[in-house]
C-alpha cells in the first residue's frame, strides 16, 4: 500500500491542510503525519472525522503519497495541484511562497 | 432595465441576514457540514479544490455599470482581485473566506445583486441572448420574459427540492445565441398563423454525461399563457422526475425514457387545471415588464459615420477589432461591441477588478449604463454609437480588452477544469491557452473563419464540449490526462451534440490533433464554407483520417 496522509479544506477560508501528529492541520503538507498501512491509515481517519474535528475543517479524505528526496509528494496530480495552487496562476495558492 | 421593488429587497435582505446566521452557526460548530452544506449551496456557494467559490447571479446576463464596478470591488476587496465569467452568464470569484461571505453579499445587495439560483436543485438563474434589445435579428426583447420568469421561480415553494437543477434559456431571435435547444427548457420566439408573437417550447435538452438536444413539446404558446404553461411543465417534473439516481435525475432524462409524447400530454393535462388560473399574465402587466426594457433614449443617426470610416482606414487595429467583434445593431447609427475576455494565450472568461471597473465605467459613458455578460463567456456593450466606437477600442485597447477574435479559433469556451474545480477530471485552461497561441495569428484566425472550440475538464460538460465545432473532453486515464475530441456539435438553432472522433488523445499530442483537424478542413472546404458546414458535408471520415491514419 502507498503511503498515506489525511487531507481536508479548512472551515473558515477553505485552504487546502493536511493533518498533524497532534491532530492539527498544517497548509504544507509537508508537516503530515504519514500513515503506513491500512490500520494506521484508518486510525488516521478516525482521528480527523470527529465532531471537534468538524469546526476546523470540511471533508477530510485519505490520499496517497510518496517520499521524493525526503518530502512527501501527492501521487495524484489533483493532489499535486491542492498542494500548490492553479498550474495556470502560479502567482497564487502555496506555490506563490 | 428591471430595477427593484420593495419586494425584491426585502427578499435579498433577508436572505443575506439568513445566511450570516447559518455561516456563523457553522463556524461555533452549531451546524455540522451535512447541514451546512445544503443551505451553502442555495447561496452560490461551493468548497472546490484550493478553497470555497462564490458564484454570482447575473440574472438574463444584464448588468449597470454600477454591478459591473461593485464584481470588480468584490473582486478586489474578497478575492484575489480576479473573478471569471462563466457559461451560465454568471461570475465566479475563487479565494473568498468563507466568514467573508456574508459582507460580499451585502456588499452585493447594496446594487441589486445575489447569489440566488446559482447552485442547489432549483430553477437556476434564466438565460438569454446577450444582445436582447439590441440585435437587428430579434423580433422582440426576451428579457421581460426572463424577468417574469425570475420572478416566478424565484423561490418557487413547489420548486425549491426538484429532483436536480433546471436551465431555462430564451431567444428572442431566430438565431439562437443563447444555446436554448440544450437546456431542460428553451423558449424560442416566434409569431404564429395568426401573427401573435409567442414561444416554441423545447424541453429536455442538456449537455452533461447524457447530452440532449431539446424536444419541441409545443411548437407555440402565447405570452399571457407561458407561464401557466411553464408551471405544467416544472410540475410534471417535479412528480415524475427520478429521485433514486443522480445522475438519472435530469430532466432530460425523464424526456427521453418516457418520451416527448407522453411528456406532452402530461404537461398539457396538467396545463389544463391551471392555465385559467392566478399564473395567467394580462397583456397589461406583460406592457409593465416590457417598460422596464424600454430601449434607451437613442439619437437618430444616419447610419453611416464618415469618421468612424476614416478611422477603420487609418487604424488596421481598429478595422481588425470592428469587423470581429462589431456587430449590426437595430437603431441606425449605432453598434454592439463585443469586448473578449480571450487574449491570446490568457485564461477563458477571466477579468481583473480593474478591467471589471474600466467595463462599467464605458458602459456608463458609451452605452446607456448596459453591460451584457455572454454564455461564451465574453461581455457586451450593447449600445454603442458608431461614432464613440474609435475611443471606446482605444480604452479597451489599453487595458488587454480589445482582442479581435470574436467567433474565431481563439474565442474557446474553457471551465475552470482541473486547475480549479474539485470535479475536474483534467485541466481545461492550460489546453486552451495552447491552442490559443498556436493559432493566435490573427490573418490565420480570420482564414481559418468560424470555428467554436469548447473544452470541458469533466463529462458534466461545463466547457459544452458536446456542442463545440470541436469539442475537447478533459479524462483521467490511469492518473494522467487525456482528451477526447468529437466534432460536429453545434449550440445554435442548428442545435447538434458532437460525435467522438476515436481514441483520446495525451496532453503533448491534442494542440497537434487540433491543427491536423483545422488543416483538413482548409484543404477540403469549398468556398465561404464554415469548419461546421464542411463537417456536415463530408462527415467525419476524413477528419477521422487526419486523426488516426491507418490506426
Amino acid at each position: 500500500m502507498s503511503l498515506q496522509v489525511v487531507t481536508a479544506n479548512r472551515l473558515d477560508d477553505g485552504l487546502a491542510v493536511f493533518m498533524t501528529a497532534d491532530d492539527g492541520w498544517s497548509t504544507d503538507i509537508r508537516d503530515a503525519v504519514c500513515a503506513k498501512d491500512a490500520q494506521q491509515a484508518e486510525a488516521l481517519m478516525a482521528r480527523a472525522d470527529t465532531q471537534k474535528q468538524q469546526v476546523t475543517v470540511v471533508g477530510p479524505y485519505l490520499i496517497d503519497v510518496a517520499q521524493e528526496d525526503g518530502v512527501l509528494v501527492p501521487t495524484k496530480y489533483r493532489e499535486v495541484l491542492r498542494t500548490l495552487g492553479p498550474s495556470v496562476r502560479t502567482d497564487l495558492g502555496y506555490q506563490a511562497g | 432595465m428591471y430595477r427593484y421593488d420593495d419586494f425584491d429587497r426585502q427578499l435579498v435582505a433577508e436572505r443575506t441576514a439568513q445566511f450570516r446566521d447559518q455561516v456563523a452557526r457553522r463556524i461555533s460548530g452549531e451546524l455540522t457540514e451535512d447541514q451546512f452544506k445544503p443551505l451553502r449551496l442555495m447561496n452560490g456557494v461551493y468548497l472546490q479544490l484550493h478553497a470555497y467559490m462564490l458564484r454570482v447571479a447575473v440574472p438574463y446576463g444584464t448588468l449597470n455599470g454600477e454591478q459591473m464596478r461593485k464584481l470588480g470591488y468584490i473582486a478586489r476587496t474578497y478575492d484575489k482581485g480576479y473573478g471569471h465569467f462563466t457559461t451560465r452568464q454568471n461570475i465566479q470569484y475563487n479565494w473568498p473566506k468563507l466568514n467573508e461571505i456574508p459582507d460580499a453579499l451585502a456588499d452585493l445587495a447594496t446594487v441589486e445583486m445575489h447569489a440566488i439560483q446559482t447552485s442547489g436543485n432549483c430553477i437556476r438563474n434564466t438565460t438569454t441572448d446577450q444582445y436582447a434589445g439590441a440585435a437587428a435579428d430579434e423580433i422582440e426583447d426576451p428579457r421581460p420574459y426572463c424577468e417574469l420568469i425570475r420572478q416566478w421561480s424565484t423561490f418557487h415553494p413547489e420548486f425549491t427540492y426538484l429532483p436536480r437543477k433546471f436551465k431555462i434559456a430564451v431567444t428572442g431571435s431566430p438565431n439562437d445565441r443563447a444555446a436554448v435547444r440544450v437546456h431542460d427548457i428553451g423558449l424560442r420566439m416566434h409569431k404564429n398563423a395568426a401573427g401573435e408573437t409567442g414561444f416554441e417550447v423545447t424541453i429536455g435538452g442538456g449537455l452533461g454525461r447524457t447530452p440532449f438536444v431539446g424536444k419541441t413539446v409545443r411548437d407555440f404558446i402565447g405570452k399571457n399563457d407561458l407561464f401557466s404553461y411553464l408551471e405544467a411543465i416544472l410540475r410534471v417534473y417535479n412528480r415524475f422526475g427520478r429521485r433514486d439516481n443522480k445522475y438519472k435525475a435530469r430532466f432530460k432524462i425523464l424526456v427521453h425514457e418516457v418520451g416527448i409524447d407522453d411528456i406532452r400530454q402530461q404537461v398539457e393535462e396538467e396545463w389544463a387545471k391551471i392555465k385559467d388560473g392566478s399564473l395567467r399574465v394580462s397583456d397589461d402587466e406583460i406592457a409593465q415588464y416590457i417598460a422596464q426594457f424600454a430601449p434607451p433614449a437613442f439619437e437618430e443617426l444616419q447610419d453611416n459615420d464618415p469618421e468612424f470610416e476614416r478611422r477603420k482606414q487609418a487604424h488596421p487595429d481598429f478595422a481588425a477589432w470592428v469587423r470581429s467583434n462589431v456587430i449590426a445593431h437595430k437603431q441606425p447609427g449605432y453598434a454592439i461591441a463585443n469586448i473578449s475576455l480571450k487574449p491570446i494565450g490568457g485564461i477563458p472568461g477571466d477579468a481583473t477588478a480593474a478591467q471589471m471597473e474600466l467595463v462599467g465605467d464605458l458602459a456608463d459613458q458609451y452605452s446607456f449604463g448596459d453591460v451584457r455578460v455572454t454564455h461564451e463567456q465574453n461581455l457586451v456593450l450593447p449600445h454603442v454609437k458608431k461614432a464613440d466606437l474609435f475611443s471606446l477600442w482605444a480604452e479597451l485597447n489599453g487595458a488587454q480588452l480589445a482582442t479581435a477574435n470574436l467567433g474565431f479559433v481563439t474565442d474557446i469556451i474553457a471551465c475552470p477544469g482541473l486547475d480549479y474545480c474539485a470535479l475536474a477530471t483534467a485541466r481545461s485552461i492550460p489546453l486552451s491557452q495552447r491552442i490559443s497561441e498556436r493559432f493566435g495569428d490573427l490573418e490565420r484566425q480570420y482564414d481559418i473563419g468560424e470555428l467554436k472550440i469548447k473544452i470541458s475538464g469533466c463529462i458534466n460538460a461545463c466547457g459544452h464540449h458536446h456542442v463545440g465545432h470541436i469539442g475537447i473532453l478533459g479524462l483521467d486515464k490511469r492518473g494522467k490526462e487525456f482528451y477526447q475530441i468529437t466534432l460536429g456539435g453545434d449550440a445554435s438553432q442548428d442545435a447538434a451534440i458532437g460525435k467522438i472522433a476515436g481514441a483520446g488523445f495525451s496532453e503533448a499530442e491534442v494542440v497537434d490533433a487540433i491543427e491536423a483537424l483545422i488543416t483538413r478542413y482548409i484543404d477540403i472546404r469549398t468556398v465561404g464554407e464554415r469548419f461546421i458546414d464542411t463537417y456536415r458535408r463530408v462527415g467525419m471520415d476524413p477528419f477521422k483520417e487526419v486523426l488516426y491514419g491507418d490506426r
